[in-house]
């Protein structure tokens, strides 16, 4: 089945462990996927104002491509894109004076009435692939790795584009022990990392992220994964201002759930692009051995 | 703190204002509190979004436009979905931001951002940061 792929802008920079590990796992799995053409930024935050219509014409236009493409499905690997694009597909789906006043100002483009499903790809590996077909294409099994799932937000809330229930998801718990990995459970995994915060009270979102990490290591995790290159910032790259400011701070492995799923499936180290996590996280897969399984 | 409460000191046209960006009926919340209590930056905020409601209901606009609560809220959602009156207190706090906002007034000034502070943020954290903070 073919699906139509939107990446996100950070997924092509920083985030190229997120996206190169997904495009590998595509292939390994059979799932046939084409980039949009010319897809913009969706505007990351999804506007919560009831006359602000303007920042949805970003979103809905790479809806308009993804129905260009001809494929019903476009999978998303950010889960803030997803959020972000899930939510404009129902405002055009649902509220018709909105969509009315949407689709006469982009009169450049098709009429759109939300015909395209946005997934994410963890929905997609549970909906489209299956658990029982992922776990027969393990060719690494994690070993009894601890792993403390983080949906965070975007995924889980709002209800209506949520991928799972809001208080208490399990799909994340399902993918990581299919893959063989011992799921470590945490309270803090759908709390907020402070997200953009990073930019407005960066002191407010460094004390959140690391009472997120420390409930996770208290816990016995090994390792934090995620699906949000905001989430891995606050998470994983302020660590480094965690261990100078908080005592007692350690230093988390963090990565993608896609980097998880490529180490999983056997393939090659370099989509996983490890260089692009905290040097603690390749540190630990080798000390395991999960990296000697793999294709050099 | 008490407030002193009359015709007087109820801005309805805030009040109004509010609550048509939002889409919100602020008049539906009975200060049970879930909100104050599901908020993960419940340590940095100066008042707790049940507190903001009881200000909405009462139009107190000179103490609303002064908090850092609606700076501070990172979108997340949990009070949105916890709320058992079907508030969606993201968009009020998102309405909040607007009324200084839509006056030309940025919450954070790009132009003053040096360059050590944002060569390491992420896109995805410039846009999300930008959307929220600046007009």
């Amino acid at each position: 089945m073919k699906v139509s792929y939107y990446p996100g802008c950070t997924l092509k920079t920083r985030a190229k462990n997120l996206e190169d590990s997904a495009l590998a796992a595509f292939k390994a799995l059979g799932i046939e996927y084409q980039e949009l053409d010319r897809w913009n930024c969706c505007g990351a935050v999804f506007s919560l104002a009831d006359d602000d219509l303007i920042h949805m014409v970003a979103p809905v236009r790479d809806l308009v491509r993804a129905k260009q493409l001809g494929a019903g499905t476009m999978v998303t690997l950010c889960s803030m894109c997803y959020n972000t694009l899930a939510r404009a597909n129902e405002l055009m789906k649902h509220e018709e004076v909105k969509r009315k006043t949407i689709n006469d100002f982009m009169n450049e483009e098709p009429d759109y009435f939300g015909e395209v499903e946005v997934v994410h790809f963890l929905s997609y590996l549970k909906n489209q692939i299956g658990w029982g077909a992922l776990k027969s294409k393990v060719q690494s099994p994690l070993g009894g790795l601890k792993i403390a799932p983080y949906y965070g937000c975007t995924l889980l809330r709002p209800k209506d584009v949520a991928i799972d229930h809001p208080d208490s998801p399990t799909l994340f718990r399902e993918f990581v022990e299919t893959l063989g990995g011992e799921v470590i459970e945490f309270p803090s995994s759908t709390v907020c990392c402070g997200s953009y915060q990073a930019l407005g009270n960066p002191e407010a979102a460094l004390k959140v992220s690391f009472d997120i990490l420390s409930d996770a290591v208290s816990r016995g995790a090994d390792a934090l994964v995620l699906t949000c290159p905001l989430c891995d910032y606050n998470l994983g790259r302020r660590q480094d201002d965690m261990l100078r400011k908080y005592e007692g701070a350690k230093d988390v492995p963090v990565l993608y759930f896609t980097q998880l799923l490529a180490i999983a499936l056997g393939l090659s180290q370099e989509v996983c692009r490890f260089e692009l996590n905290r040097s603690s996280t390749a540190r630990l897969l080798k000390s395991r051995n999960l990296l000697a399984g793999v294709k050099a | 703190m008490a407030l002193v409460i009359s015709r007087r000191t109820s801005d309805t046209k805030f009040h109004d204002r509010v609550s048509e960006l939002s889409g919100q009926e602020f008049m539906k919340c009975f200060q049970c509190g879930t909100c104050s209590g599901s908020c993960p930056m419940g340590d940095h905020i100066d008042t707790f979004p049940r507190k903001i409601m009881a200000l909405l209901q009462l139009g107190r606009m000179e103490e609303l436009s002064e908090l850092n609560t609606p700076w501070v809220c990172a979108s997340c959602h949990t009070c949105m979905v916890r709320c058992p009156r079907g508030i969606d207190i993201t968009k009020v706090m998102e309405a909040l931001r607007l009324t200084r906002l839509r006056q030309n007034v940025n919450y954070v000034e790009p132009s003053n951002m040096q360059p050590e502070e944002i060569i390491d943020l992420p896109q995805i954290a410039l846009v999300s940061g930008f959307r929220k903070m600046t007009s």
